[in-house]
């Protein structure tokens, strides 16, 4: 099941570990994205943090982490060809996670709450 | 909040997909579907279109050329008198400490002068103009501007007036197209070959289609617009030039020819002359240079440079900065002091890290202009 933030993040959840990238909708909205800094491996984050930094043609944004927990992998190929992200937001994956309380996930919204979300 | 102006091109925008925005108190075209990136290479690998409807327009009359070219010497620095009809030049108001307060392209149209300028200060500038004697300022608001860039400007241009193909840079024409007159000028914002055309606000939209009918050119909308007069090492009012930043320190010396500098035989006379002709011949402390960051991030306007990687004093602040599509990574301009050599680095403090920057020459690309 695929849940989003109101930060227009994508969340899926597969044996206690979660990956996250951004919306479609985000990366049309950003641009062309030219830059991304992803979290360290390793790194704890609380919910909120700011971990991701994403620049496109126009402007500069954050990524915060949507969840509790530990980053246990990011994707590099984001990182060196950015634009794959505009391409197909939903396959370019950021970084994936092991989340603290796996309930915090189910409370997030599902795709009819994000769509009304955005209008 | 006052309502956003439309150009005569609104709907077409709309109509294509543009994503609008308020700029300079118009709402205008930032980007198309295509995007920033692929409209920004298409304007360099082929032609591109933009609407620049917004800018200022306006025509300057009086007794004699010879006249109103003395009377412009007294708000700008720039030679007035010494450019020939249907030739034009690029130009700066300047205020009595030297600073800049806005620049634009002036054109000897023979029997007048007409100027493109800036359509956050187009109120401004009119005032200036209109406070001096002797000449008739009427600010054109029923026609429409486009520009048209790239190398293959000419081609698809000539399609609907054959003889643009006769123009070089800077030159103007007034031409025909089915009834409507148009001001061309051979010149543009881009670093590209191309042009600018100003024609009755009526005929605008046939003209554009006309212009993109075949698919070869394409809307460009403002967004792309910036990344291009970056990458050309072009300055922005508001940005790269404002009161604080005199013609020299913002690489524009050669907007101020000799004739108009001090011992020249029609020096002086304008706003700050006693600041700007001195710092002209003794060199300015600073001046506009590029920047290229390492890495992939931008650095962009507003960001504070350093000498190096601990010194907490602040050596310049970014003035323009972003990605160059053309140059391939991010690339941004700051008034840094003179003498730094092309080459040297200064470093950009970025989300609390210290990123290293090749200071270089302008402009970032070569430019191709039909000379």
């Amino acid at each position: 099941m695929i849940k989003y933030t109101e930060e227009h993040e994508w969340l899926s959840l597969a044996d206690g570990i979660v990956t996250v990238g951004i919306t479609q909708y985000a990366a049309d909205e950003l641009g062309d994205i030219v830059f991304i800094e992803l979290p360290e491996e390793g790194e704890e984050v609380t919910k909120g943090d700011e971990i991701v930094v994403i620049e496109s043609v126009k402007t500069a944004s954050d990524i915060t982490a949507p969840l509790d927990g530990q980053i246990t992998e990011v994707n590099q190929a984001v990182v060196d060809d950015p634009a794959t992200v505009n391409a197909d937001a939903t396959e370019a994956w950021f970084f994936r996670m092991r989340v603290t309380d796996e309930a915090a996930f189910d409370s997030l919204m599902d795709e009819a709450a994000y769509k009304e979300m955005i209008g | 909040m006052t309502e956003l102006r439309q150009t005569p091109l609104h709907e077409f925008h709309v109509a294509k997909g543009a994503r609008m925005v308020p700029f300079a108190g118009w709402d205008m075209p930032v980007q198309y579907p295509t995007g920033l990136m692929s409209e920004h290479n298409h304007t360099r690998e082929a032609a591109g279109l933009f609407d620049v409807s917004h800018m200022g327009q306006v025509l300057v009359r009086g007794e004699s050329p010879e006249a109103v070219a003395a009377a412009l010497e007294t708000v700008t620095p720039a030679s007035v008198a010494g450019l020939q009809p249907w030739r034009q030049r690029y130009g700066l108001f300047t205020d009595a400490s030297g600073g800049i307060l806005d620049d634009f392209m002036f054109a000897n149209h023979d029997t007048h002068f007409y100027l493109v300028v800036n359509a956050a200060r187009t109120d401004h500038d009119l005032g200036v103009l209109r406070s001096v004697d002797g000449i008739e300022v009427e600010h054109v608001t029923d026609r429409a501007l486009l520009a048209l860039q790239g190398p293959l400007a000419e081609e698809h241009l000539a399609r609907l007036v054959p003889a643009v193909t006769e123009m070089v840079f800077m030159d103007n024409r007034v031409l025909d197209w089915e009834g409507h007159e148009l001001w061309i000028s051979r010149s543009g914002y881009t670093g590209e070959d191309g042009f600018e055309v100003s024609l009755p606000e009526g005929a605008a939209v046939a003209f554009a289609e006309a212009l993109l009918a075949d698919g070869a050119v394409w809307p460009i909308g403002l967004g792309a617009r910036d990344s291009l007069r970056l990458e050309a090492g072009m300055p922005l009012y508001g940005h790269d030039l404002s009161p604080e930043i005199t013609p020299a320190k913002a690489g524009l010396a050669w907007s101020v020819p000799k004739v108009r500098r001090p011992g020249g035989s029609r020096e002086g006379g304008y706003p700050g002359a006693d600041v700007i002709g001195p710092e002209l011949d003794d060199g300015p402390s600073r001046v506009r240079v590029g920047l290229r960051p390492e890495g992939r991030a931008p650095v962009r306007e507003g960001v504070e440079l350093f000498a190096d990687e601990t010194s907490t004093e602040v050596l310049a602040v970014v003035t323009s900065g972003g990605f160059g599509p053309t140059v391939g990574g991010p690339i941004a301009m700051a008034m840094l002091p003179a003498g730094t050599e092309p080459g040297s680095t200064v470093f950009a403090e970025l989300r609390g890290k210290r990123i290293p920057l090749t200071v270089t020459d302008l402009p970032f690309v070569n430019l191709h202009y039909k000379r």
